[in-house]
């Protein structure tokens, strides 16, 4: 019996990722339309492409290998995984106990392998200038990352993501300056890793900037249906992340009442909207760096990293 | 275990670090100047904090001092000296900033285990200040080794004397002539390099201070 409520309340986890993830995008959009007063389009829009994307035909080149027509689904779901182990609305869900954040990074960056292949599967020029570029940011942004994660690791003294939550929101973490780095690390990782704004405008097809674009740029019908679900996913995971890590209030025990858990998902809601306004006003407040500026900004967030790390060790001297 | 004295020193102290860092990260000389003010500022909030936790009123006396002097007087001085200098208003840096990065990493993790070694039967809060008041010092230090530009050589040197006033906070039943005489060594300090700054203006018409290497005959 209770296994089943295990997997019913997991099952629906994976179905509100899967339900909200183009919403969030479409609010973002949406939001970024309003701050530079224009109309924008609705929030539904995501769903909408979708359902068109899925609907056409799929053109693929005469030299695409089986890697190019796998990559779709073998991203999405890695990246579908991923979104599903990090705790939404509840802590201790069936999933979470095997939630490593180093799994979660390694799904991460697999998804981001095999989309590097695709895009120079095909030989054209563009995607194999994605794909460097891609490369080139994730080489930066993962080390970035693994060191948020062992800064949080030696505060929580745990990878494992409900029981950051649980510590965080117990009264027993003071005011700890090197959560404080590892929360601004994090966001400037999702920043870069979510294509956005400072790194990257997936918004246009500019040849000279796009990175995340031009990869995917040979990719048409449900294959570009998969990726782009893919993208929406990332987004709400690293925003669930944040969430989850530093800001988990009002997140569900694992084993208390269906109320709870409605608090936890409304709660969550709010933070998902919150952090989505914060992005779209960030985005339109800032202007998009060239390439060659990327490394100094990850390299910021890799300091960042390291330097919240270092001083751990001082805050643990007594 | 966690009480709130030790937090939030914690925390001013380690921003103190951090914004060390930010003056490494900067390019350009007003951005740099605005930054040290910032680094005063959050150092007169540190040292009025620990006049507050070690119920030291002369300590708020510095904290003044390092809020009007270096926080106000000091940068408001150095940018009209930029500006009557009519210099190059972007730091030429000796080495990358990358690099310049990762240096400063080595060095406050140098200041961190050397720190924690030395000062091990020490109050947490007295060892815990020492240890970022050396990195501040270590990295003032990088400041003014990595940049050729002398302004921004004055400032890593201020940002140094910022870790030296630290250090002085922290450690219980500092005497407040000795604080005052820093300030006031600092202070005269200050003017010596203004000065100079306008000597070697005049001279090599550039504050690269690699100008001098040329003028003494030697090769860089």
């Amino acid at each position: 019996m209770v296994v089943m409520s295990d997997i019913f309340v997991q099952g629906m986890q994976m179905l509100l990722v899967l339900l909200l993830a183009p919403l969030l995008t479409g609010f973002v959009r949406k939001m970024k339309a309003r701050l530079v007063r224009r109309q924008g389009a609705s929030v539904f829009q995501p769903y909408r492409d979708l359902l068109r994307l899925l609907r056409k035909e799929v053109v693929l080149a005469d030299n695409a290998s089986w890697l190019f027509r796998v990559t779709p689904y073998v991203t999405f779901a890695a990246i579908w995984v991923a979104a599903a182990l990090v705790p939404t609305f509840a802590t201790g869900l069936l999933f979470n106990w095997t939630a490593d954040l180093i799994a979660i990074v390694s799904l991460l960056g697999s998804a981001r392998f095999f989309l590097a292949l695709a895009g120079m599967d095909v030989g054209t020029s563009f995607g194999g200038i994605g794909a460097s570029r891609e490369v080139m940011i994730a080489a930066l942004a993962e080390p970035a990352m693994l060191l948020v994660v062992f800064c949080i690791a030696l505060v929580a003294g745990s990878t494992q993501l409900s029981t950051v939550a649980n510590f965080v929101a117990s009264s027993y973490v003071g005011l700890r300056v090197s959560l404080g780095m590892a929360v601004i690390a994090l966001i400037m990782v999702a920043l870069a890793e979510n294509a956005r704004i400072p790194v990257d405008n997936p918004a246009t097809h500019l040849e000279l900037t796009m990175v995340h674009e031009a990869m995917v740029l040979e990719y048409s019908g449900r294959h570009l249906a998969m990726i782009e679900f893919g993208a929406f996913l990332k987004l709400l995971l690293y925003i669930s992340l944040i969430a989850c890590v530093f800001l988990p209030w009002k997140i569900a025990v694992f084993g208390t009442g269906p109320l709870s858990y409605a608090v936890g998902a409304v709660a969550y809601l709010v933070k998902l909207a919150a952090a989505g306004f914060f992005l779209a006003l960030f985005e339109t407040a800032t202007a998009k760096m060239r390439v060659f500026r990327v490394p100094q900004f990850l390299g910021a967030a890799l300091m960042l990293g390291l330097l919240g790390t270092l001083l751990l060790f001082v805050s643990k001297s007594f | 275990m966690h009480s709130l004295a030790f937090d939030v020193s914690h925390t001013l102290a380690g921003g103190l670090v951090l914004i060390s860092f930010m003056m490494l990260y900067q390019d350009r000389l007003y951005s740099l100047l605005n930054v040290f003010a910032l680094h005063a500022l959050v150092l007169a909030l540190s040292v009025a904090w620990q006049a507050f936790i070690q119920d030291a009123p002369h300590l708020y006396v510095t904290a003044a001092i390092a809020l009007v002097f270096k926080a106000i007087v000091i940068p408001v001085a150095l940018h009209r000296i930029v500006m009557q200098l009519g210099i190059h208003r972007d730091i030429e840096s000796a080495v990358g900033i990358g690099l310049t990065m990762l240096a400063g990493m080595g060095l406050v993790a140098l200041s961190m285990v050397l720190m924690l070694r030395v000062t091990a039967e020490a109050d947490p809060l007295a060892r815990e200040d020492l240890a970022f008041a050396l990195s501040v010092v270590l990295l003032g230090l990088l400041v003014m080794v990595t940049r050729r530009n002398a302004v921004s050589q004055v400032v890593g040197f201020m940002s140094l004397e910022n870790g030296l006033v630290l250090a002085a906070t922290g450690a219980k039943g500092m005497p407040l002539v000795v604080e005052i005489s820093v300030a006031f060594s600092i202070l005269i300090a200050f003017i010596v390099i203004g000065i100079f700054l306008f000597r070697i203006r005049e001279r090599f018409d550039s504050v690269d201070v690699s100008a001098l290497d040329d003028y003494r005959g030697e090769r860089r």
